[in-house]
């Protein structure tokens, strides 16, 4: 994949759930290496798109291509192209740091003659090598997370995606964490990730505002923040810009309305 | 009453070998909203699990409402709210009879309990969901149905413990607008955080690392009150550019951005190398947000002890 390519490309993506439309004819498309923010109350669609994304739901219509493939026609080609971290990280609480790398490299099919270059290098990623023997309940929430972002990226994703992933973590090991991503964004993975907190959504470099299944904002923080400045508010944060543009379009559904 | 709300002179608490509160002294004044910040362990919940009389200190005074916490711990408790990380709600009561059944737990009964109940729900603009069963209410309306809750004995002084975590901005505004609303009537807030920019919106911050306050003052105070001088700049490939400013003499550290880096420049160093390092970039001064003061403030404190 050359630099600059998109890899993720999102066309007219609609999902129905019955008679409500999770997400709403949604356009949009990721750079390679790009840090993508996605954000939105609970409830505007951020998790339907990402289930379509990860191909684990299929789109009602609309086209999704990630790293190259269709996530509708190439469901587990996607599968093997992505890496996912949730908030309640999938890790085996019962083993070690080095029995989860060992079990996940498994589950993702990392070829045999890589898998110790593989486990070495999420060990370095995270700052566990002296941990490898360590069960994993053992380790304090910021180590957890870190474990967790080295297991999703075993098998080198071109696409990762981030279930908000800093939830309940404090601010040291939040940075320490974002320091990784950024190293993951230089080495060319893609990172999608959804946030509850705006002072995140500064460390993307574009982000996206979902709300009532479409995509309200798009852009780079510092140029939604700039669009929003007034006399009023000169200095217009992340979450002022959350807020006001929420607001402006529910009032602008109560005025369709009316 | 007059004085201080919550009073706390040299609180210290230790489990075995560990000190997980050490030797912390403040005061808070009423209507004042307090917050104390800090990373996971660093002695928070402990804190106000002994203001709240929930816990004995291994030494120290604390007063609450003009109570002492440990010989007068009933009168404590009348005068507080205690909304813990994970306050105990009935999934399967609707709103209503959660609130019914912390107001029985408070005694609290007839008018008076459906006078209260009323204000609330309106005040927190609950009140077209009060028979809707708790286990369905979305994360923001959980927190406000634990803060109506917290509130029905009429409290003087509220203690917040993560209030907010996993909750949607939208959400939190409002319910930092509920709370500013019960401060504008006289009651006293002190909560606790991981989120500087929740911090941002207390009157005054304490921030707490390994037992002890490193700094604590108002949020504006705080983020003047690094000794660096932080400069903004943003363009692409930002990454490289921290790489080359962080080997600067002059340059304490460089945080990445997305777009954009923060530079902090050492305390009476000039701009003079910094500017030359990226030719042709536009340099913004900026005001430090509260979580650059945050960590450059623990990260001296561990450098400090490490070289003690």
């Amino acid at each position: 994949m050359t630099p600059h390519e998109n890899t993720v490309i999102i066309d007219k993506l609609v999902k129905r759930f019955g008679d409500f439309v999770a997400v709403d004819d949604v356009s949009l498309t990721v750079k390679r290496g790009e840090i993508f923010g996605f954000l939105g109350p609970n409830g505007a669609g951020k998790s339907t798109t990402i289930r379509i994304l990860c191909a684990l739901l299929a789109p009602t219509s609309g086209v999704a291509t990630v790293a190259g493939y269709d996530v509708a026609r190439e469901p587990e080609a996607v599968k093997l192209h992505i890496g996912y971290m949730s908030q309640k990280f999938s890790l085996y609480d019962d083993l070690t740091v080095g029995e989860n790398i060992e079990f996940f490299s498994g589950i993702y099919g990392v070829p045999r003659d890589i898998r110790d270059e593989r486990r070495a290098y999420a060990l370095r990623m995270a700052g566990l090598e002296e941990k490898e023997q360590t069960k994993t309940s053992l380790l304090a929430g910021g180590w957890k997370q870190r474990l967790a972002l080295g297991c999703a990226i075993l098998h080198q994703p071109p696409v990762v995606f981030l279930d908000e992933p800093t939830s309940g973590v404090d601010p040291l090991a939040r940075r320490a964490f974002w320091d990784l991503i950024n190293e993951l964004s230089h080495a060319g993975h893609t990172v999608f990730v959804t946030t509850h907190y705006m002072e995140e959504a500064e460390y993307c470099h574009r982000v996206a505002l979902m709300y009532r299944g479409r995509v309200i904002s798009l852009g780079t923080p510092h140029d939604l923040r700039k669009q929003l400045r007034s006399d009023t508010l000169p200095e217009p944060t992340m979450e002022d810009v959350f807020v006001s543009m929420i607001e402006r379009e529910d009032a602008a559904l109560a005025g369709g309305k009316s | 009453m007059s004085g201080p709300m919550i009073e706390v002179r040299n609180l210290t608490r230790a489990f075995g070998p560990v000190t997980a509160v050490n030797g912390i002294s403040f005061s808070v004044a009423r209507g004042e909203v307090f917050g104390l910040v800090g990373p996971d362990g660093a002695g928070k919940t402990t804190t106000l699990r002994m203001l709240c009389g929930l816990m004995d200190p291994t030494s120290g005074e604390m007063r609450v409402a003009g109570f002492d916490t440990v010989t007068q711990t009933e009168q404590v408790k009348d005068h507080i709210g205690y909304m813990a990380q994970k306050f105990g709600l009935y999934g399967d009561l609707t709103v209503e009879e959660n609130m019914r059944f912390y107001a029985d737990l408070f005694g609290i009964t007839g008018q008076d309990c459906e006078d209260l109940m009323a204000n609330l729900l309106k005040m927190t603009r609950m009140e077209p969901f009060r028979a809707r069963p708790a286990a369905k209410l979305s994360g923001g309306m959980k927190q406000k149905l634990a803060l109506m809750c917290t509130l029905l004995h009429r409290p003087q002084i509220l203690f917040l413990d993560e209030p907010t975590n996993g909750v949607d901005p939208v959400s939190r505004r409002d319910f930092w607008a509920i709370l500013y609303q019960l401060v504008k009537d006289g009651l006293t807030v002190m909560v606790t955080t991981a989120y500087l920019d929740e911090a941002e919106r207390c009157d005054r911050v304490a921030l707490m690392h390994q037992g002890k306050f490193l700094l604590m003052d108002t949020p504006q105070v705080l983020r003047e009150s690094l000794p660096e001088v932080c400069y903004e700049l943003r363009g692409d490939d930002m990454r490289s550019v921290r790489d080359r400013l962080r080997q600067l003499p002059s340059v304490s550290h460089v945080e990445l951005a997305g777009n954009s880096v923060h530079v902090f420049l050492r305390a009476g160093e000039r701009e003079t190398e910094l500017f030359a390092a990226v030719p042709g970039a536009s340099f913004r001064k900026v005001l430090p947000s509260l979580e650059d003061v945050f960590i450059s403030t623990v990260r001296n404190a561990g450098a400090a002890r490490d070289a003690a």
